[in-house]
């Protein structure tokens, strides 16, 4: 077995989720690894689309932000940042979103605006950026998240961006929302996915070596385990070499 | 038609922006302003809105300076490195002073920006519903479609005094050329009363590039030739982004005395 840091763990186990041809919306933040070590790997035609205007950007290396220059010269389109939210978000011609969080509840609502009060805050956090919307539009979300009881919490400080809500059938729908939201949560433990019934997030794969016990504790919800719990494989060789050579 | 004034950056501020305004300095992540941005720390503005999608350094010092009255933004950190110190010391424990903040999303930043250019009292979009900026934001509205019945949600334009980008060209007659990801820059021009742009050259001719964002020489107020004006952001075709700038930043904003010996040694002196 190869050594890995739990970051690259989590990122090469979001990577593999991300199906090759799609068009895939990169948040800002770890998104961002996964989804370029992606099309390194099993993805070559995975589109990626950046908020700062570049569509189909192929980067050789991973890039620091989320406007790098290397992602506008790879890039099949460069856009200004209104035709991309109006034209390509907005309508609904992205397949995923890949989002980061600070926080995530069971139903996956994401909060990326405060930690505590709005008016006094405990922690300020960055804000909405472009997440409210590509969670609204994309045709489903993916979320990457290191799990823990400060980011799994019962419920969200502030509601940056919609998940399935308070989990009522058709939640959704009622807003108007047209992407069926939040799907997956890839984890340092392991893979959330969204339970169709309930609309809440349960535990569907561990990571080798990880216990049912160790997700618990790292959840400030009581967590539900699916049926079939999978045993999701550790990094490759072949993934770690990848991801490694991106970083340079 | 008027001609866009070829000046100096000192003298373009001093003209253009003044204590009270409603300011915009734009470039999403590229050609960031923030040589204009530190010679408005330098001549000392006050209660300035600064309004910016996606505040980051420049915005930091700005609001560690004490010259920001408000933000108006979407998305307010170091990209791939983590928080701006000094946005959140000014909102956690009011430092330097109380900065009241008015948030929205990317795409309702980028409508109010394109409401602006088009002169509109507001812009049309989907988007905010179900999340609790509305409770807070009170410039979210909801508006209903008068030909289908459809509620969406309005926001409305920024208001500018002042927009200030950062291009890679102008001429001598003052047409502004930019390339690469040019974000909101066209938009933030269009929608200002006043606008300055800094440049890397001043040139015979524009020679078209690919991607080309070119600004009539009659929409822009004034020009001033600023090589290196965007660093530590980039200026494709001329360098790159000084990413270990941006990480170096981070220690430098957490704390307030190492940010103040930091203000006076590099902007003030």
């Amino acid at each position: 077995m190869t050594d890995f840091a739990p970051d690259e763990l989590l990122t090469i186990a979001a990577a593999r989720v991300l199906t090759d041809g799609t068009t895939t919306f990169v948040g800002i933040g770890p998104p961002g690894a996964a989804a370029n070590l992606a099309q390194h790997t099993h993805a070559p035609n995975l589109v990626l689309v950046y908020e700062s205007g570049a569509i189909g950007a192929k980067p050789p290396h991973l890039p620091l932000s989320i406007g790098d220059g290397i992602l506008g010269e790879t890039a099949d389109a460069v856009v200004t940042v209104p035709e991309m939210f109006n034209y390509w978000v907005q309508p609904g011609r992205i397949d995923v979103g890949f989002l980061g969080a600070a926080q995530i509840d069971r139903f996956g609502n994401i909060n990326t605006t405060v930690v505590g009060d709005y008016a006094q805050p405990k922690v300020r956090l960055p804000g909405a950026g472009g997440a409210p919307e590509i969670a609204a539009n994309c045709g489903e979300v993916i979320v990457i998240l290191r799990q823990s009881k400060r980011a799994f919490v019962e419920q969200v400080d502030f509601v940056t961006s919609v998940g399935h809500g308070d989990g009522s059938p058709g939640y959704r729908e009622k807003l108007g929302l047209r992407g069926r939201g939040p799907v997956k949560i890839i984890t340092d433990l392991g893979m959330l996915e969204v339970d169709p019934e309930t609309r809440e997030f349960v535990m569907t794969g561990l990571h080798e070596g990880v216990t049912r016990e160790q997700a618990i504790e790292a959840t400030g919800w009581d967590l539900r385990f699916a049926d079939e719990v999978a045993t999701l494989p550790l990094p490759t060789a072949q993934e770690l070499e990848t991801l490694r050579a991106l970083k340079v | 038609m008027s001609r866009a004034q070829i000046t100096t950056l000192t003298d373009a501020v001093a003209e253009l922006v003044h204590d009270g305004d409603t300011i915009a300095l734009e470039g999403f992540t590229h050609l960031i302003p923030v040589a204009a941005g530190q010679e408005i720390i330098r001549q000392g503005r006050r209660d300035l809105t600064l309004v910016r999608m996606t505040p980051d350094i420049v915005y930091d010092q700005l609001i560690g300076a004490g010259c920001a009255r408000k933000l108006i933004f979407s998305w307010g950190g170091n990209p791939g490195v983590g928080s701006l110190h000094r946005l959140r010391d000014a909102v956690e424990k009011g430092w330097p002073h109380p900065l009241e903040i008015e948030e929205h999303s990317h795409a309702g930043m980028a409508n109010r920006y394109a409401a602006s250019a088009a002169g509109l009292p507001f812009a049309v979009m989907r988007g905010y519903t179900g999340t609790d900026l509305p409770k807070h934001t009170k410039t979210i509205a909801q508006v209903t479609c008068p030909f289908t019945g459809e509620v969406l949600t309005a926001v409305p334009n920024l208001g500018l005094d002042v927009a200030i980008v950062h291009a890679q060209r102008a001429d001598r007659q003052g047409n502004v050329q930019m390339w690469g990801l040019t974000g909101v820059q066209k938009e933030a021009v269009l929608g200002a009363k006043r606008s300055l742009v800094t440049v890397e050259e001043i040139v015979d001719e524009l020679e078209p590039m690919p991607n080309q964002v070119v600004l009539p020489t009659w929409v822009v107020t004034a020009i001033a030739e600023v090589p290196g004006g965007a660093r530590p952001s980039y200026a494709q075709g001329y360098y790159d982004r000084d990413n270990a700038a941006y990480r170096a930043w981070d220690p430098i904003a957490r704390d307030r005395d190492s940010f103040t010996e930091w203000l006076e040694r590099e902007v003030l002196a």
